[in-house]
């Protein structure tokens, strides 16, 4: 009997110790939440929205330019970014069992490894001085040298999850081998896939280091692609920088907080689609 | 004049006993000399058969004999594992489908397959998964599509299930339904044989007698080749049955025969239980 009782004393000792980690693991993530909330929000207004960043110390000045700046950097990046990225997971998932598949796949976990301030290095090297100064392509490319391996990876990875019993049934029935990975295979991981390009424009969105080396940042809105633009963790950044003023201090919590937003939104919009499909289809049946 | 002729010439060991069907029967698949490969292992050792047209054949055998990789072998489909390799011929109306110069693709649209476990494609509707076969290989025409998926259905007994919820996830259907839907799915590119691989192994007894009874109905149209582990079922579905042992083929002969009076003392062993 005693016995039993110290087995399951053990059961609960083992499962409390897991709460306790999960508890753990959380705190961070909802001390952050709760830091930005409450210093943020009261520096969203309207204007604060809308508007351009003029002179940073003024107490109306905006974050619309680097919101802005922020979604354009991230769709000139996804644009570039996303349809290598699937084909080179495709490749990987579907034919790289090779040397040559091996060598790929282990330069492009390198690559997700890689300090971002190294690849702002790059794009600075490469795009920045063959213009001749910052632009907001030269950020895209950097972004894109990030999110590339990220996109690469987690398509492989949801392409390899597809069960080979669908493939051999495509294949049977007569359907070409690249027309089975692009509209079988490929359709089959869709979840796993926009999961993927979802983690890597959130991972894009927050990083700071390769843009003060490409974009430079700006007070103004989009004025071209081969020009400066602002974006939100640049803003945040010389928000912080100048935090002696007491309306920048203000300012950068509330990017910080539409920073958040953004990335939060983003993620749960495309969830909620891509999931309301499937239950609703589970619902009908 | 000469297809006639090798048809008599392959006969000889059947022609003791005359068929209903008398001489108009033909040989559909022809195997001569079939051997198969997984890297070292030598699965399927010079297996020669002849399968009859519009007639259900039967390939009965323990665990690891190579009836899967046989029916893998006449459409081509072995040779996509990795490490895998036949030679031999495989006459398919008299043509060699492993002659040089012809597309793996073209003989897959002819002999088609129905697997193991029910496999429709997840994210696509009933009536996609039925379509799935013409749209991806440049069908664009609805009624042409309609016409075929309401066959292809009908066909597989699955019309009168489904027919007001074809827009529902085909993964979302039973698994016996599941089953039929893929027997609809390879009928809808019109091949002209089907190999079925276990069809019933995953499903329940009610959902099984609904499959063979499928089976009985597509010889009209179709020459089946069917791999199972039940031989009950074997006797139950088929006109012929072959017996694979160990990669060889050790008795083949109408159904009745081989299961009433084998001439193997190793299918007899077989059937009786004796090993397997």
């Amino acid at each position: 009997m005693s016995n039993q009782s110290f087995r399951r004393f053990k059961d609960k000792l083992a499962y409390g110790l897991g709460v306790l980690c999960v508890v753990l693991a959380m705190l961070p993530l909802a001390s952050i939440l709760f830091e930005v909330v409450g210093k943020g929000l009261p520096a969203i207004s309207l204007g604060f929205l809308t508007k351009t960043t003029g002179n940073i110390t003024d107490p109306s000045s905006g974050i619309g330019n680097a919101i802005e700046g922020t979604l354009i950097l991230i769709g000139v990046t996804s644009l570039i970014a996303v349809p290598i990225g699937l084909l080179a997971g495709i490749y990987l998932a579907e034919f790289g069992d090779n040397k040559f598949g091996r060598t790929i796949r282990f330069l492009n976990d390198v690559l997700a490894e890689f300090p971002s301030i190294v690849i702002g290095i790059l794009a600075f090297s490469v795009v920045v001085i063959a213009i001749g100064h910052f632009s907001a392509i030269a950020g895209a490319v950097a972004l894109s040298i990030i999110m590339l391996p990220i996109v690469t990876r987690t398509t492989e990875e949801s392409i390899k999850l597809v069960p080979s019993s669908i493939r051999d049934a495509s294949m049977a029935l007569g359907i070409r081998r690249w027309r089975t990975s692009l509209s079988i295979v490929l359709v089959t991981a869709k979840d796993g896939v926009i999961t993927g390009i979802l983690l890597s424009i959130a991972r894009i969105s927050g990083e700071t280091a390769p843009l003060l080396l490409t974009v430079l940042g700006s007070g103004f809105f989009f004025s071209g692609l081969d020009q400066p633009i602002d974006a939100l963790p640049l803003r945040i950044f010389t928000d912080y920088k100048n935090s002696n003023y007491p309306s920048p201090l203000a300012q950068g919590w509330g990017a910080a907080l539409v920073l958040i937003m953004l990335v939060l939104g983003l993620n749960l919009s495309v969830r909620l689609l891509t999931r309301g499909r499937s239950s609703f289809a589970r619902a009908r049946a | 004049m000469t297809l006639s002729l090798q048809v008599e010439e392959l006969k000889p060991a059947n022609s003791e006993a005359p068929s209903i069907r008398g001489t108009l029967e033909k040989f559909k698949i022809q195997t001569e000399k079939l051997n198969a490969w997984f890297g070292n292992n030598h699965v399927l050792k010079d297996l020669s058969i002849n399968i009859k047209e519009d007639e259900v054949t039967a390939i009965i055998g323990p665990s690891g004999c190579g009836k899967s990789t046989f029916i893998r072998c006449l459409n081509r489909m072995h040779e996509l594992v990795p490490g895998a390799r036949s030679s031999g011929a495989v006459l398919l109306d008299n043509a060699n489908v492993y002659a040089r110069g012809i597309d793996p693709v073209t003989v897959r649209r002819k002999v088609g397959m129905v697997f193991q476990k029910p496999n429709p494609f997840p994210t696509m509707s009933v009536y996609d998964n039925v379509a799935a076969g013409l749209k991806l290989n440049g069908i664009r025409d609805h009624q042409k599509l309609d016409r075929a998926v309401k066959r292809s259905l009908e066909l597989a007994f699955l019309w009168d299930e489904v027919k007001t919820e074809l827009d529902k996830s085909g993964a979302s259907l039973s698994g016996g339904q599941q089953q039929r839907l893929c027997i609809a799915r390879a009928l809808a590119v019109e091949p002209e044989v089907i190999l079925m691989d276990e069809p019933c192994s995953a499903l329940d007894p009610v959902a099984t007698a609904k499959i063979e009874e499928l089976i009985s109905s597509l010889k009209a149209q179709y020459t089946v080749v069917i791999v199972t582990h039940n031989m009950q079922q074997a006797a139950r579905v088929s006109d012929n049955t072959a017996f694979l042992y160990l990669g060889q083929l050790i008795e083949y002969g109408e159904t009745t025969q081989l299961f009433e009076n084998p001439t193997e003392e190793l299918t007899e062993r077989y059937l009786t239980g004796k090993f397997g």
